[in-house]
């Protein structure tokens, strides 16, 4: 790696507490709209696959 | 309010909308990191650490706002009954959870640096795990009855009853002696922060401001899509129990 990025990761010697901090940030919110995302879908699908079944 | 509070109205006005504040969301985070990460000079008592501020600030104030829509939403609910009122703040609370958690953990790490401590009893961080927990102990008030109707309402009271802990959280700086700094942005006599951490600061709030819209839009529509799945099944279980007592079936052997 070049100085320029070893330079930019180290943070200044926070290494260890900037990016956990950004880390828990992106995963915290990325979960909630990826479980989000995931319960639309699936309740979408149940309610087009209940009205497409026939009416008898 | 009336307006809005109808289900069939919300759900073609949340189409238009969502697409728009998740685009808002996304870009102005975006922009948001990259100005914390590269653009803002390190702090000169805080050096690089200060750019853990950028996520736990936005993340505190959404913390202490969902519960304040969350609250507000409850008492919509309690008095006039709109059937979103009750689905609004049950969708809101998993966020507002999730912003607190955020603000929690960011806050640690900060001040373990900064205060040599993780952890602190003091006012300001006790009243936020307080917050932490009510959003918590509404989640599952909430799903703990039968009934669903029962539980919206136990779970609307306990979000009226802790809307108390919000201004002592905004206030426990100036109450108590605490460790954590007092405001230094949205208190009287203007912030004392320098426009350079400010601006970004800003971005990165309207950012997560814009991505809970979304979110909490995406959440409602998914309430209402389950309740007309629920809706349909019902019905589904009537044609059948009607169908077995049709005349000349047998009705039981």
């Amino acid at each position: 790696m070049s100085p320029a990025v070893t330079q930019f990761l180290a943070m200044g010697g926070y290494a260890a507490y900037v990016w956990p901090a950004y880390g828990v940030t992106v995963l915290v919110l990325g979960g909630l709209l990826a479980w989000s995302l995931g319960g639309y879908r699936r309740r979408q699908r149940e309610l087009e696959r209940l009205q497409r079944e026939p009416k008898p | 309010m009336h307006r809005f509070a109808n289900p069939a109205r919300f759900m073609r006005l949340s189409a238009t909308l969502m697409p728009w504040c998740a685009l808002g969301a996304a870009l102005l985070i975006g922009l948001g990191i990259y100005l914390a990460l590269f653009v803002v000079p390190p702090d000169y008592q805080q050096g690089d650490d200060v750019r853990i501020m950028y996520v736990h600030v936005p993340a505190a104030w959404m913390a202490s706002f969902v519960y304040a829509l969350m609250a507000l939403a409850s008492g919509i609910a309690i008095i006039w009954r709109h059937p979103l009122a009750d689905i609004a703040a049950q969708s809101a609370a998993p966020v507002g959870a999730g912003f607190t958690l955020v603000c929690l953990v960011t806050g640690s790490l900060w001040g373990e640096r900064m205060w040599g401590t993780w952890w602190v009893w003091d006012a300001r961080l006790t009243s936020v795990l307080v917050l932490f927990f009510l959003y918590l102990g509404y989640i599952a008030l909430v799903n703990a009855f039968d009934e669903p109707g029962r539980g919206a309402r136990a779970g609307a009271i306990l979000a009226l009853v802790g809307v108390v802990n919000l201004p002592i959280i905004k206030f426990s700086v100036d109450w108590w002696n605490t460790l954590h700094q007092p405001a230094s942005v949205f208190r009287l006599g203007g912030p004392t922060i320098a426009a350079s951490m400010l601006w970004p600061l800003l971005i990165m709030a309207l950012g997560f401001m814009l991505f809970f819209a979304a979110l909490l839009m995406l959440r409602m529509r998914t309430a209402l899509v389950a309740a007309k799945v629920r809706a349909l099944r019902m019905a589904e279980v009537e044609r059948h129990a009607a169908g077995v007592l049709t005349p000349g079936q047998p009705a039981l052997p």
